[in-house]
């Protein structure tokens, strides 16, 4: 069948999106986007496209009735399933690639001792993996890199202990290997993958495995079907480094809208607040830009400045909102520097505030700063709808709605729970529009 | 950086293109009449370096409201503290100026041509040429809408102790220049101006040489605007923006007035009819641009440590800029201004009154809305200098009331003039790549739209 599809290269993460010829969103993938733009927009998109085939295991499979009332429980397992099998042969690469790095001669006496720890350590993470995509199971983030390096780094630091040898020594293999792993893409090992996953699941399940055949075939008529990438267009802050000609290459600014248009079809103003940058978009009717504002050079008040505060209190970026939430009481804070922000907070405890209160505080600077570009750029119209990572964040969703009301009144707000992904969305559409519409075929680069 | 065998003191001898003066395998292309402007430009600072030498007395004043033909009346060789600074800016030297001068006192917000010039008299008043500027021996403040100015010429004082002459130019407030505002003027060069001038220099003021020089400069301004106008054409023969600023170089300093500037003048506005005729686009560091895809209308200085990256940012996406208010900063000539020699003081008045940035906002507005039509300009791209009030204040508010009456998208980069620190090329990338995809979706939504009805 024909895709298209949209990668936004963002600074932190990077998305993709699959639509089919309806223009129905039928994959979404994520990956973090390390200093390797090609594998992130490489990872990105097949991850899409794994998620698209879930998407068809559903359609077919609801189609057959044969799962009635239990499709959904065996789509989720065999998801955690199939996120096992990657995570598995991930590790194995990790593995093999430790060992390769602990060759020679650089650890001299110890190397036998770090080789032994080494196969110890992987034993024991091999040990925990099924526990880890277990149902319920929570992760801290599903970017291999963090699951893995998490727990190596845990479990390193026990063997270390117990063998009596050196914990940096395995840090450094792990430094070494986790780049070369990060930056292979498992393309071929996808299908394997779920054909190992679907026999877990049906394990795990035993009730469906009577069902096995009936649910075999829809399944794999769908791995069958051949995703084809009729068209790909690029954005975001990593764009030139894709591997597409300039045709497929779209600013960020021109997908956000079309994104944004195409989740909430009322769009007139989009506030977009990424890890790097804040934009305001007027779009028509159509979603097309009008005209659009952005931060300058410096990133103050952008989702950058809530990770450093993060780091500087010690905290996960995602519980900043959390905590702002539970102030009462109203604190100014002017610097939306990201620089300055550090010293403003500890002077703030310092004079006995609360964490909750200067929280609250700092969301209300950066949204107050993103009102000062969306006036800029002609202000807020209805419908509003608000992207990007920061429209995650419960506090600055709050602020943002008070600020909003007092300045403009009532108007609808819309905040997609897909939100990360509109940037991606609108290249997808752009993608369609193209083929479609413009009759376009994709050009190499 | 000259080519040329023309000595320097020696008329600039103008040569057929073929001819011209080429550097061997040098990267940047040009005009022959960038060259030339280049050499004009570099003899002017070989003058300077050797003024008190040759007995000469130096002036130091600012290029908008610049009386380029009144000065030299009195033998004065001339200096330009905002060229200066913008030619170390093109040559890379602004940098360390402006650090220099922040560590002598001056805020980060100070205007970064003032900061690049103090921080050159810090330096030893090493010019952009390598050669050592004269100390001024008169400051002549004619144009003094620029507050900036006025502060600026203050520290030089503080610092040379040397003589200082101002000419208040009255704001056109009311959007136009009124008898009183001309007398007003003209009063002040009666009795301030030409007195100090007569002073410093020790040379009688004679009226008749005013006319001779305003008579070289009314024909230099016409060719000057023949080829500003040639951009009206499509494809346009130049880049009203980036390669205006090198065809403004002599008209707007020290040249205007001399009969090299009128000679220069002839040739580049021949050489521009020439494109035009072979239906030429302009010609930018880079080669000469391929296809026209975009037509802006540009408001704001440029940006000068990184011109040749921002004008390649253009280049290649096709986009030229058609007309641009920064070419008008030291004289707005396109609505029919001229140096008259038959009324000399009168018009030198009209001149400082008339400068860019002494227009109103509904002035400058309507201005920039004649530009979008005259010369079928796609949209209007602003860039907003971080370190300058002059440009910088009320440019939302007219880019608002722009787009409102052209109906054409508008957009907004931010840069500064010589501080090398405010030019982040991934940012104004990416607006200006956003801005350009923005035209081409209007333009192919309009299209599809006229194809229904």
């Amino acid at each position: 069948m024909r895709c298209f599809i949209g990668i936004d290269l963002g600074s932190t993460t990077t998305k993709a999106v699959v639509i089919d010829e309806q223009q129905q969103v039928i994959g979404r993938g994520i990956t973090n986007s390390r200093s390797n733009y090609d594998t992130a927009a490489k990872i990105a998109q097949q991850e899409a496209l794994v998620n698209a085939r879930f998407h068809l295991f559903r359609l077919s499979l609801s189609k057959t009735k044969v799962l009635n009332g239990g499709l959904e429980s065996f789509l989720e397992q065999l998801e955690r399933d199939f996120r096992l099998e990657q995570f598995l042969v991930q590790l194995a690469d990790l593995k093999a690639t430790c060992e390769r790095n602990a060759e020679g001669s650089r650890f001299g006496d110890a190397a036998k001792a770090v080789s032994s720890a080494l196969d110890e350590v992987f034993k024991r993470l091999r040990g925990e993996a099924a526990g880890l995509f277990a149902a319920g199971a929570k992760r801290r983030s599903d970017f291999f890199r963090d699951i893995a390096g998490s727990r190596y780094l845990a479990i390193g630091e026990q063997v270390a202990k117990e063998s009596g040898m050196r914990y940096d020594m395995l840090l450094n293999v792990f430094d070494r290997s986790i780049i070369e792993v990060e930056n292979r893409v498992y393309g071929d090992s996808i299908k394997p993958n779920l054909l190992a996953a679907l026999k877990r699941t049906y394990a795990a399940l035993p009730a469906t495995r009577k069902k096995e055949q009936v649910i075999n075939s829809p399944i794999q008529s769908v791995l069958d079907t051949a995703l084809d990438e009729t068209y790909t267009v690029g954005t975001g802050y990593g764009r030139a480094r894709l591997p597409f000609s300039k045709e497929h290459i779209r600013s960020e600014i021109l997908c956000h809208g079309l994104g944004a248009h195409m989740m909430h079809s009322g769009t007139a103003t989009v506030l977009d607040i990424g890890g790097q940058d804040t934009k305001a978009i007027q779009v028509d009717k159509n979603g097309i830009v009008e005209s659009f504002q952005m931060n300058d050079r410096c990133a103050a008040g952008c989702g950058r400045y809530l990770g450093y505060i993060a780091d500087e209190m010690n905290m996960g970026l995602h519980e900043l909102g959390p905590m702002a939430m539970k102030s009462t009481k109203t604190i100014k804070i002017n610097s939306t520097c990201t620089v300055f922000a550090g010293a403003e907070l500890r002077d703030r405890l310092s004079l006995g505030d609360k964490r909750e209160d200067i929280m609250a505080g700092l969301h209300r600077a950066i949204i107050l700063r993103a009102m000062s570009i969306l006036a800029r750029s002609g202000g807020i119209r209805n419908e509003f709808t608000f992207t990007g990572g920061v429209a995650k964040n419960e506090a600055a969703v709050k602020a943002l709605k008070d600020l909003v009301r007092e300045n403009y009144g009532a108007l609808t707000l819309n905040i997609n729970p897909d939100s990360i992904y509109t940037g991606a969305l609108g290249g997808a559409t752009f993608a369609w529009r193209a083929v479609l519409e413009e009759g376009k075929t994709a050009e190499a680069r | 950086m000259s080519t040329s065998a023309n000595q320097p003191g020696t008329p600039v001898k103008m040569m057929p293109s073929s001819a011209a003066p080429k550097k061997p395998a040098a990267p940047v292309q040009k005009e022959d009449a960038m060259w030339l402007q280049k050499e004009m430009i570099n003899r002017n600072y070989d003058e300077l370096a050797t003024a008190h030498e040759t007995g000469r007395k130096v002036a130091a004043t600012f290029v908008p409201g610049n009386l380029n033909e009144l000065v030299m009346c009195f033998d004065f060789a001339r200096s330009l503290p905002e060229t200066n600074a913008l030619q170390n800016g093109m040559r890379k030297k602004s940098g360390k100026m402006i650090m220099d001068a922040e560590r002598d006192g001056h805020s980060e917000d100070v205007c970064t041509y003032v900061k690049a010039d103090l921080g050159m008299m810090l330096g030893g008043e090493i010019g952009p040429t390598g050669q050592k500027l004269p100390t001024p021996d008169l400051l002549l403040l004619s144009y003094t809408g620029c507050f900036t100015f006025m502060k600026w010429f203050e520290l030089i004082r503080q610092k040379y102790n040397c003589e200082t002459v101002m000419l208040h130019t009255p704001y056109q407030g009311d959007g136009k220049i009124s008898q009183n505002m001309r007398d007003y003027v003209v009063k002040q060069l009666k009795q301030a101006v030409i007195p100090a001038l007569e002073r410093v220099s020790g040379v009688k003021f004679d009226i008749d040489r005013l006319r001779q020089y305003m008579k070289e400069s009314a024909k230099a301004e016409d060719d000057l605007v023949k080829v500003l106008q040639s951009a009206k054409n499509r494809p346009s023969p130049i880049d009203g923006y980036f390669g205006a600023v090198y065809y403004i170089g002599p008209m707007f300093t020290a040249f205007r007035g001399t009969p090299e500037a009128t000679q220069y003048y002839d040739v580049l506005r021949q050489e521009i009819e020439r494109r035009v005729a072979e239906k030429k686009g302009p010609i930018t560091p880079e080669g000469e641009m391929a296809e026209e895809k975009y037509r802006l209308v540009v408001e704001g200085p440029p940006n000068w440590t990184n011109f040749r990256d921002f004008w390649k940012m253009f280049y290649d996406e096709g986009a030229v800029v058609v007309a641009s208010t920064y070419a008008k900063v030291g004289g707005v000539y396109d609505f029919g201004f001229r140096h008259d020699p038959e009324h000399p003081l009168e018009s030198l008045a009209d001149y400082c009154l008339g400068c860019y940035t002494n227009m109103n906002f509904p002035q400058r507005i309507d201005m920039i809305c004649k530009y979008m039509d005259q010369y079928q300009a796609d949209g209007l791209l602003i860039n907003s200098i971080k370190s300058c009030n002059s440009f910088s204040a009320g440019q939302l508010l007219m880019l608002r009331e722009i787009e409102k009456r052209t109906g054409k998208p508008a957009a907004f980069i931010e840069s500064d003039l010589v501080d090398p620190r405010y030019f982040s090329s991934a940012n104004i990338k990416n607006r200006l790549e956003s801005y350009f995809q923005m035209i081409k979706q209007k333009r192919s939504v309009a299209a599809g739209a006229a194809a229904v009805h």
